[in-house]
């Protein structure tokens, strides 16, 4: 239990895939000018990197590293996820129909999002750890890729409210728009260089 | 040829990985494909796409949606459409063609800068509400125009514009879509029939007496209007005259009697046509 804690912990504050990784920009800066567009996407996010973990991550263990295949693992996993979401959006469709009315937007946009592909390239490195056997078993993979949407959720909202607030202001010409937004992101990202070390302190 | 081995072995997994996902993709689009109503993408051409709201759904495609789905709904909902929009749909539904009356947006205040006086100076931001937000606006009377067009801002056809410090609309450019109206901070504007004969153009509920001190223009609520009205098409509520449009043939004789001439005749039955609205 104080594991998968940590592992939350981890994946949301500490190593924040938008605020702390870099990855998953593009959808952080296009989608996060409204706050229910914001959380729609970030909700989407969250299910598909779940959904990409269980599956991209047996295909590792069984498929590429009983072949020697490790290197195809970029094209493999984007394969795969891109077929995944595709496979996902179809059955929303069918059985589902009021969530694809609210996540199908964003479906698409996440196919080839780097941060997906980041958590699930990331939860089967870390097994590839020496010393570590079997590091972030497939469970813990699991919630290492739930904690990991959770922190893109809170970096949206969280840059969802910065940024209608910054809209509003009175900021200088050369600064408006994109300019101001990427100052925000960056202090954002600052702050949150803060929980370095928090999990290690706290429950370590 | 150990190379070659590797190589195969290595297109040979992504070929299988990709024909699995292929053949599961293919099959999932085929067994659970969802079958949309082909009626849907015909209905929705009719509809003009300015997603103003006007009939009560979210957008055009809520009311092209909603229209499949239901056989009872009217076809008339769509007021920037017209009867043309309703008579297309009625072509793809197979149902009866409706007559839509044509609406038009209404500013209801004659409180130009001739009629009445701003009680401060604003230097704020160019909004009107903006500018409520400081002591109910800038102009004596809190109900009328504000003239800082934001009206103007939010018209899809550059039907509204400004002129002695009013919002006026020109009728032949309006398609009634109601956004305005929604965006006034004083709910100076009114969406009324295009066929209207005689409008009134106040929107202040302040008693008689202190409508005159603010503004000329102004409806003071005396009632003759009412009185003279031979088809009791105009009522005074809470000291402001308004016209039952159904119920008025045009006599023209509330314009003819306003002490205030807020009451303005467009369509009039007589000749005795007031200025224009």
């Amino acid at each position: 239990m104080k594991e998968i804690i940590a592992i939350i912990m981890t994946a949301v504050l500490v190593n924040n895939y938008v605020l702390s990784q870099f990855l998953g920009i593009c959808p952080f800066l296009g989608v996060s000018k409204k706050l229910d567009q914001a959380t729609g996407m970030s909700i989407a996010v969250i299910f598909v990197m779940v959904l990409a973990t269980a599956v991209t991550y047996p295909i590792q263990y069984f498929v590429l590293d009983q072949n020697g295949l490790g290197y195809l693992q970029t094209i493999v996993f984007i394969l795969v996820i891109a077929a995944l979401v595709q496979l996902v959006e179809i059955v929303l469709k069918k059985y589902i129909p009021a969530l694809h009315a609210s996540l199908g937007v964003y479906l698409p946009l996440i196919t080839t999002n780097c941060a997906v592909l980041g958590v699930c390239i990331s939860n089967v490195d870390s097994y590839l750890l020496p010393g570590a056997a079997f590091g972030l078993s497939f469970a813990h993979a699991l919630f290492n890729a739930f904690g990991s949407g959770l922190g893109f959720l809170l970096a949206m909202v969280l840059f969802a409210g910065v940024r209608t607030r910054v809209e509003r202001c009175n900021c200088p010409a050369c600064f408006k728009g994109m300019p101001i937004t990427l100052l925000s992101a960056s202090i954002l990202s600052v702050s949150f260089m803060g929980f370095a070390g928090l999990v290690e302190n706290l429950l370590g | 040829m150990e190379i070659m081995q590797v190589v195969l072995i290595a297109v040979a997994v992504l070929a299988l990985i990709a024909l699995i996902c292929g053949v599961m993709l293919t099959v999932a689009s085929k067994f659970m494909a969802v079958e949309e109503d082909e009626r849907f993408p015909q209905v929705r051409e009719c509809l003009p796409g300015a997603n103003c709201g006007a009939c009560g759904f979210a957008g055009c495609d809520g009311y092209a949606a909603a229209l499949v789905e239901d056989p009872d709904l009217s076809i008339t909902l769509c007021v920037p459409g017209g009867t043309g929009a309703a008579q297309q749909l009625g072509q793809v539904l197979g149902r009866e063609g409706g007559d839509v009356a044509r609406m038009v947006a209404e500013v209801r205040c004659g409180g130009t800068c001739a009629a009445t006086s701003a009680k401060m100076d604003y230097e704020g931001i160019e909004s009107c509400t903006a500018a409520k937000l400081v002591f109910g606006g800038s102009g004596s009377c809190v109900y009328g125009c504000a003239g800082l067009g934001d009206c103007v801002q939010v018209c899809p056809e550059q039907a509204i514009y400004l002129v002695g410090g009013i919002a006026r609309v020109e009728p032949e450019l309006c398609t009634g879509c109601g956004l305005c109206a929604k965006t006034c901070p004083n709910d100076v504007i009114a969406i009324r029939p295009a066929n209207a004969k005689v409008v009134v153009d106040c929107n202040s509920p302040q008693k008689g007496a202190d409508v005159r001190k603010i503004c000329t223009a102004g409806c003071i609520g005396c009632k003759l209007c009412e009185r003279n009205c031979p088809t009791e098409a105009i009522t005074v509520t809470d000291n402001l005259a308004s016209v039952t449009y159904e119920k008025c043939v045009g006599c023209g004789k509330c314009v003819e009697v306003c002490p205030a001439g807020c009451i303005i005749g467009l369509n009039l039955a007589t000749a005795a046509a007031g200025k224009e609205g």
